[in-house]
Parts: structure tokens; sequence; C-alpha cells
């Protein structure tokens, strides 16, 4: 044998490339060289191709729908109407937040591009001549857009199939076009807090329809094999398994016979979390046809009618003593569900953790009430690139807390430092019901402003302000603070289920005999780089080298049952069932390493990459040694084999946090507004890769920035959606987009087993109130209270000429 | 419908097919060619996903007709290694940069990034944001694309500097 100096114990952790180093992606290796597999990839003999007719109104009965042109066109074998799945009962389909959901028009259309017939031809640009030639005959009905109409005596009726429900899933319904109340916290000792504040503030804040847009739009292949009777779904799934639960419960094939298979996805966002009716016509076709069908969405189907998100008017009350410390909170929402409610919320849960809404902030009392409405608009009210309607509840709170910081004349940085929840009061319980893990607000906040030189800013803004005033300047300048806790990884199943499936995850890990390993998990990526993170954890917690392990997901056959990928909860949920799983294994491994060692287990411990007899440093067997004799020499009454799996539950949510600060240059002329700088702080506790998280939180920035700046989902008076393509719905270039400057504190999640919190989506709950708050914060010198977004340059230049610029 | 042939260079191999006077290009290569590197994002020239190199331009190959590609020169994502195998700098810059996540915007990215370097080889980083502004990336910002591209204008150059 050679002498070869022992590795040290730094290169032994460094060749693990386990939690905390920035490992570079599997995934990329194959992306980088078009060899990733996503949905459209996917070609199998005899495909056929379906494309549906969709609505041109907004409202309107369906008179008669003539298929026989479509269905004469050479290469089309189908034409699927609503009267051809009701016999199956599959023309209507239940949403994940209790609702139900035409999956093909269905006797009238309640928004503009609802689906209405499916056709299925052998050739994607055949299905779509067909669809061009079914012909539809509508009799236009009064669209409701409004969504502050709809619950007015003589607001037309929407939802015929709900005539004389006076009660829906979530209790009372008040209106035939009402869906729910969900209410919150104490409402008496509210009203008090307001009767009895010094100071109040009230404010219409809205939060404006929006889409996640992912660059991939949704899409599937269902193959439906008639002898063996199985089902094979691929498709843009976050979440497989409920798709299989589902897919069961709605078809009647067995659980068992049916496939749902995830490939590499493009982006989701909350976009591919629910069920949509391509899906189901999708499957219909192929059992129909006994050929596999695709179904792809074109970009403005996947806007105007698979998952708006946001469309919440919330009307923000905050109660306080005239030096600033905060006594109230009263927000009501309007909710805007559009025609069906299909938010993708655990079920209990219709307005989502909006009760998060107190953020940050030690808030004595509060109390909140959200209604939720239809509208002639297209359903979905999903969490994009957010935990369910946290985005929403924090842009609400972080308005406010501007807006009151305004009234006070105080900084807006002074007020939340005088109201933060104090490190020592966590686990701290907050007035709307949640416990907060763990943070530590003034550090951060504190730390960001060092970092942008806060004092220097607001003297700068000041200067430039009297310039402003004098005449000399046309330009003015924001700074827009926020300071944003999320609430993430849904969760415990004491309060978070979706259709009755608790809301746990999973993973399973198998070591084989050379040491390699795979782990299977029941999430499934969509850009995070679970493949590389997850192996990370896994090395950390046993010794084996990242690069030795493979990570599977999205494979509903193989992986072990987990509820998918959104609202940030891979890694406070599945990365906990990872760590619970390895630690199983390492419990097995050190059994048989003392029986190698001829040691009793208590006498050996765990050593990066092995295990070793304890004060005998030199006696030890490696993980690579311990997985062979796994396989062959276990100590006795020890089965063979070295595999776990754990089903994790979560105790708590975590709530990962943040201080953003965006400096913003606007000019009043023009309405163009130019970030010179945004900086976020992010404490997402534990950092499993650091390359991961920074580009998790430039991509959120983005999509916040987005968000702030210019996209809305609009509709005109009739119902019509403007601005349903990529000429209209502003998706930032490289040229519109701000450089970020990221930092971090990190404050553990003290009941998750490795600490960490999540981040994916931080960056847009915070993101979007820092650069609304930036707009803002420019004009309030001029009297302005509140700028609705979204701020394009049209809507800024307007707000400025109100103000009398 | 009538169909026509149409024979190109796709990758430096001779390709032929039958394609409908309406098949757009991106479709000749995913479905024809099984060449699935580069995707679709909008059908509607805006986000770039689609783009591949056509006689020396960076073109959106969904607004393009397959027959209108009759006796080019493309290169596809799936050309862009290099001839012994390994990977083209701009594919190791996408890695070692983390300029890519779900990896859908990266072939087109890529391959409109390779056609800039070989416009300007040393752009600035104005000049970069500019030149891929025809690419929409919904899930990395931007920032560390940025960096990839010159990571690899750097790795491009540095023999030559060598050389000199
Ligand atoms: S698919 Fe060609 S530009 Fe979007
Ligand atoms: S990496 Fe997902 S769109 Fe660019």
């Amino acid at each position: 044998m050679n002498e070869m100096t022992p590795p040290t114990a730094a290169e032994r952790t460094d060749k693990l490339q386990g939690m905390g180093c920035r490992r570079k992606r599997v995934e990329d290796v194959r992306f980088t060289q078009g060899r990733g597999n996503y949905v459209d990839d996917l070609k199998l003999p005899g495909m056929l191709y379906g494309d549906f007719v969709r609505s041109s109104y907004g409202h309107a009965r369906i008179k008669s729908i003539d298929t026989s042109k479509a269905k004469a066109v050479p290469g089309v074998v189908a034409v699927l109407t609503a009267a051809d799945l009701a016999p199956l009962k599959l023309h209507w389909m239940p949403t994940l937040a209790g609702d139900v959901q035409m999956v093909l028009a269905d006797g009238k259309v309640l928004f503009q591009n609802q689906e209405i017939a499916f056709v299925v031809a052998n050739d994607r640009y055949v299905a779509a001549d067909a669809a061009e030639l079914v012909e539809v005959e509508y009799e236009e009905l009064p669209p409701l857009v409004d969504p502050f109409k709809a619950m007015a005596p003589d607001a037309p009726v929407l939802r015929e199939d709900l005539a004389g429900k006076t009660s829906g899933a979530h209790g009372p319904r008040k209106h035939h076009n009402h869906i729910f109340e969900w209410t919150v916290g104490d409402r008496e000792a509210t009203d008090l807090a307001f009767r009895d504040a010094e100071v109040t503030i009230k404010e219409m804040l809205s939060y404006q329809r929006v889409h996640p847009s992912p660059l991939e739009t949704c899409q599937c292949v269902a193959s439906f094999d008639k002898i063996k009777g199985e089902l094979t779904l691929w498709g843009t799934f976050q979440a497989p398994h409920v798709v299989r639960t589902v897919a069961a419960i709605l078809s009647g094939i067995p659980e068992h016979k049916i496939h749902v298979i995830a490939p590499d996805i493009g982006g989701g966002f909350g976009n591919k979390v629910g069920v949509y009716p391509g899906y189901v016509c999708s499957v219909v076709a192929s059992i129909v046809t006994g050929k596999p069908v695709k179904w792809v969405e074109d970009r403005i189907e996947n806007l105007s009618a698979t998952a708006f998100a946001r469309d919440y008017h919330m009307t923000t009350e905050i109660a306080a003593t005239k030096d600033g410390k905060v006594t109230g909170l009263r927000v009501h929402v309007l909710a805007d569900h559009g025609a069906f409610d299909a938010c993708a919320d655990p079920s209990k849960w219709p307005a989502g953790f909006f009760n998060i809404v107190t953020g940050s902030y030690d808030f004595p009392t509060a109390h909140c009430s959200v209604d939720g409405v239809y509208t002639n608009k297209a359903p979905g009210g999903v969490a994009y690139r957010c935990s369910f309607r946290v985005t929403e509840a924090a842009y609400c709170i972080e308005r406010g807390m501007d807006i009151l910081a305004q009234k006070l004349g105080m900084d807006p940085a002074e007020l939340r430092l005088k109201n933060f929840v104090r490190r020592e009061q966590f686990p701290y319980q907050s007035a709307l019901g949640w416990e907060y893990d763990s943070g530590d607000y003034h550090t951060a906040l504190r730390q960001g402003m060092e970092k942008v030189g806060y004092t220097a800013l607001r003297a700068e803004q000041k200067a430039k302000q009297e310039a402003f005033r004098r005449g000399e300047t046309r330009e003015i300048m924001g700074v827009g603070v926020c300071f944003f806790t999320e609430i993430v990884g849904a969760g415990p199943s004491k309060n978070c289920d979706i259709l009755g499936i608790a809301m746990f995850d999973s993973c399973e890990i198998r070591i084989h005999p050379t040491g390699a390993a795979i782990a299977r998990m029941g999430t499934k990526s969509q850009g995070q780089g679970h493949e590389t993170t997850y192996a990370q954890i896994i090395a950390s917690e046993i010794g084996i080298p990242a690069d030795d392990i493979m990570v599977e997901e999205g494979n509903t056959d193989t992986a072990p049952y987990g509820l998918g990928t959104y609202g940030s909860r891979s890694t406070p949920v599945a990365g906990a069932a990872i760590a619970t799983a390895a630690r199983k294994i390492k419990a097995k491994a050190q059994m048989i390493a003392a029986y190698l060692l001829e040691v009793h287990h208590d006498d050996v411990e765990f050593d990066i990459d092995r295990f070793r007899v304890k004060g005998l440093p030199e006696k030890f067997k490696t993980m690579k040694e311990i997985s062979w004799a796994a396989y062959n020499a276990v100590p006795p009454g020890l089965e063979p084999g070295l595999e776990a799996v754990s089903y994790y539950d979560p105790p708590n949510m975590t709530y990962p946090f943040g201080a953003y600060i965006c400096v913003m240059d606007i000019d009043v002329d023009t309405g163009v507004c130019k970030v010179r700088r945004f900086y976020a702080l992010d404490d997402c506790g534990t950092r499993i890769n650091p390359m991961i998280i920074e580009g998790q939180v430039h991509g959120g920035l983005t999509e916040a920035f987005a968000i702030a700046m210019g996209q809305e989902i609009a509709y005109d008076e009739i119902g019509n959606v403007k601005g349903a393509s990529l000429m209209d719905f502003f998706l930032p270039t490289a040229v519109e987009t701000p450089k970020w400057e990221t930092d971090f504190t990190v404050t553990p999640s003290p009941h998750h087993p490795i600490g960490a919190k999540g981040v994916g989506e931080s960056p847009n709950v915070g993101g979007v109130p820092a650069f609304s708050n930036a707009v803002n914060d420019a004009f309030a010198f001029l009297g302005n209270t509140h700028i609705q977004m979204p701020h394009d340059a049209w809507r800024v230049w307007q707000a400025g000429q109100k103000l009398g610029v | 419908m009538a169909k026509t042939h149409v024979t190109m260079t796709v990758n430096g191999q001779a390709v032929e097919g039958l394609v409908e006077p309406r098949t757009l290009l991106i479709h000749f290569l995913r479905e024809n060619l099984s060449l699935t590197g580069a995707h679709i994002g909008c059908e509607t020239s805006h986000c770039g996903a689609c783009t591949v190199d056509l006689d020396g331009q960076s073109v959106k190959s969904c607004t393009v007709f397959a027959v209108q590609a009759q006796g080019a020169d493309i290169r596809t994502i799936e050309g862009m290694a290099n001839p012994d195998g390994t990977l083209h700098a701009l594919q190791d810059g996408f890695r070692e940069m983390h300029g890519l996540q779900c990896g859908f915007c990266t072939p087109g990215m890529i391959l409109r990034a390779y056609r800039l370097l070989q416009e300007n080889p040393n752009p600035t980083e104005d000049e970069i944001r500019m030149g891929i502004s025809g690419n929409l990336c919904r899930c990395t910002g931007y920032q560390n694309i940025v960096a990839a591209i010159q990571y690899a204008a750097a790795k491009l150059s540095a023999p030559q500097e060598q050389a000199a």
C-alpha cells in the first residue's frame, strides 16, 4: 500500500459537497446540452393532439354547438363537448378549494376563453384548424367584471348551478355571487383599540390580478392502455401525487393503475399546482380513442385561462399611539376569485394564510375578514411564487406601515424598529393565531440600513425634494423599505390538508452496496435545483458524497407519497423528511460499524464520513465500508440492507423573514422609474446551498419587480381579457431588470431537523412592497398617501399629474 | 395539405423532410428531427425560447417557416459542444455561474449568447443585457446569465491573449 497522508477533516468535508457549500447543479449538465426532458418533448407512437375551442364572451348562454364541420376535417378523430363528458360525470370537476368547475362549458360560459370543446386530431395544426370550424351560438348575458359590484342586489347571477345554495364549502353565502366569508381575530378588542386610538390610518390597497406565467405553459400527455386498464399521465405537475389521487377519484380508475409522471418542468410559480380542463379532456380523449393524447397550452391560453394570482382588494386600518406604537390592525379583503373558486390553498383555508397580515409587528390585537366573490373572469387565485396569500398580506401590512409612518411624521424604518416582535419574544403568538418559530428582526433591519447607508439616503432624498421644490430638477427619489415575515412549509396535519390528505412530505433513501445512493421524494422541482440540494443534505447527514447520490422526483410509481412543491414547502417539509430518513440510516450504520469494529455501538461516534471508536480516531469504518457490510455482514438480529423512508409531518410552519430596501429615481415628466439600488437581506435559517439561495432571490425579486412595476391581467367592462399575450403582459427582459444585492442573517428554525426555513418565495413576498413603497415614498412629500400598483410609467406619470407636479 | 420537400444543414449534418408550407421551423426541428432542445414559450416571437442560429444570425424559430430555412445552415443547442465532445464555454459558463434554474430558456439563451459573442467577443454588461433582451427568463433574474456570458467571453478570448 502506498504511504499516503490521510485526508484531513476539512478535505473529507469538502469531498462530501454537503450543506453550506456552493455545489454546482447536477441538473445543468442535461439542461445546458438540450437534454432536458419536458412534457412537450415526449413523443409516443400514434399520439394525437388536443386543442380547445374557447369562449369569445365573458358571460353568455350557449344555445348550440355544431361540431360537424370540425369532425369532417381529415385527421380529426374526436370533438368533445360537455354533452360527451356528462355521461361520465366529467363535465364538471371539483376544485381544490371545495367548489366545482366546468371542464367544458355546460349551458353557459362564465369567462372569456373558457373551454367549450376539445378537438382531437392526428396533428397539432389540424387540431387548431378544426377548432376554428366548431360553431358556437351564444346569447350574451350581462357581464360582471368589477368585484365591488358583485354583491349588489341586482348583480347578474353567474353560477346558476349554485341556485338556492345558501352555504358553500367554507360556510354561509350572503349573496348569489358570494363564495365565502372568512374571519379571524378578536373583533371587539380590535374595535376597542380603534375607538381608543390616538392615531389611525385607513386605505384601500389593491393588489391587481397577475399571472405566474412560467416560460413553459401547462401541458400533458395522457395514455390509456385499454388492455391493462392503466392510465399514464405525464404533465406539468407541481404536485404529481395529488394529481394521481384526484385522477383516481374523478375517473374511477383504481389509483394503483394510474401512473402520474412529472418530468422536467419549465418553471411553475404556482401555475402548475391545480388540475385544469386540459388534463381531464386529454385523459377522456385517450380513453375514448385508445391513443395517447397530448395537450399543450399556448401562451394566450396560459395567461387567460389557467391560474391567475392575487386580485385582492384590502381595506387596511391601523391604530397606533401618537409616538408610533401600533395598537390594532383591521383588514377587510374583497377577493375576486373569478368564475369558479379554484384557489390552490390547503382545503380549510379559503384565504390561505392571509392571517399572517400582522407581519413582523407586535400587534396586541387584530381582526381580519375576507369575502370571496364570483366575477366573469378566469378562475385561479394561486400562490404565485408565495405561500398561500402571503404576498397579499405582506403587501397589505408593509404599505400600511409606511402610510402610518407618513401620518405620524416618522421614518418608516424607525416605525418598524419600534414595533418589531423582539428576539426574546419567540416563539411568538400572533394576534391572528400563528406561532412564529424564530426571528431576529432588529439585527436584520439594522444590518440592511447600515449596508445601504440609510441615513445618507434620506439626507440625499431631502436635498432632492428641496431642489425639486425650487424647480432645479424634475427627478424625485424614493426609498422603499420592507420588512416581511413569511409563513411557509405547509403544513402541520393539525391544520393543513388538501382534499383530506395531510400536508406531510416524504423521502426514501436507499444506500447501494458500493456506497452510492438514491433518494426519492414526494416533491417536484420546477427549477429550484432539488437534485442538487437534497443530495447535499444527505451528504452532510450520512457522510456519502453528494455526487454519489441520485435524487429522483416526479414519478408516482417510485416516489413515496408527497404533497409536492409550492408555498416554499420543499425545504421545510421534504428537507426535514430527508434529514429524518438519513438519520434512520445513520442509526443503523452505527450498529453495523460497531459490529465491524467489535465494540459496543455506544462506543462509536460519527465523524464526517465514517464512524470511529471514541477516543481511538484511527479505528474507524467509512460509510462506504459500512454500506458494503450492510449487504453481507450485519450484526445478528439486524436485517440486511441500508434504506429508510420517512414521512414528515411538520410540528409548525417556518417563518423566514427579510429586510429589503429599494432606492428609486423617478422622472415626473415621463413617469419612468429607475431602480438605482436594490438590497435584499434574507434570513431563511440554515443555508443549504448559498449559490442556489442567491439565484432564488434574484429570480423572485425579478418577479416582484414585474408585478409591482407593470404586470396586470385586466378586463374591460364587457369581460374581454386585455393583455393576455406577451405583447401586453409585462415579463421584464435583462434590460429593465435591476441588479440585485443579496445579504443574509441566519436564525435557524428551532423545530426543523436542520434548522432550514425555505427561501424561494421570500423575494416575491418582500419585493413587491419594497418597490411599491419606493414609488409611494418618492411622491409622499407632495402629499401622496397611496398609488395603486402596477407602477408602470403611464400610471406613475398620471399620479404625478394628480399631485400637481 | 400538400407537402414540400426541404433540405438544410443542422449541426453540421445534412437533413431533409416533408413539411407543409406553414410548418414552423421550431416544429420541424422538434417534431421531424427530434431535436427538442429548443423550446416553445409563446409562438409569438416574444420569449426567445426557440432561438437557434440560422446562417450566422439568431432567429426565433417559431417565427420562421421550415420552407424559409431551405438550404440554410442551422445550429441548435444539440450542436453546441466542441468537436472533441467537451462543452462549449457558454455551456460551462451557465453551469459555473448558476445561469439557469428550470432550464427552459437555456438553449435559446445559449444560442443567442453564442451569436452575441461572435459579433462582440468582449461585450460590456450593458451590451450583454441589450444583446439578450429578446430572450426571456422567468427564473434567474438575468444577473447570473450575464455573469455566465462574461465567463464564456473571458474563457473564449483567453487563448488568443496568450498567443499575442
Ligand atoms: S416560442 Fe419563439 S419566441 Fe417564444
Ligand atoms: S431558467 Fe427558467 S426560464 Fe430561464
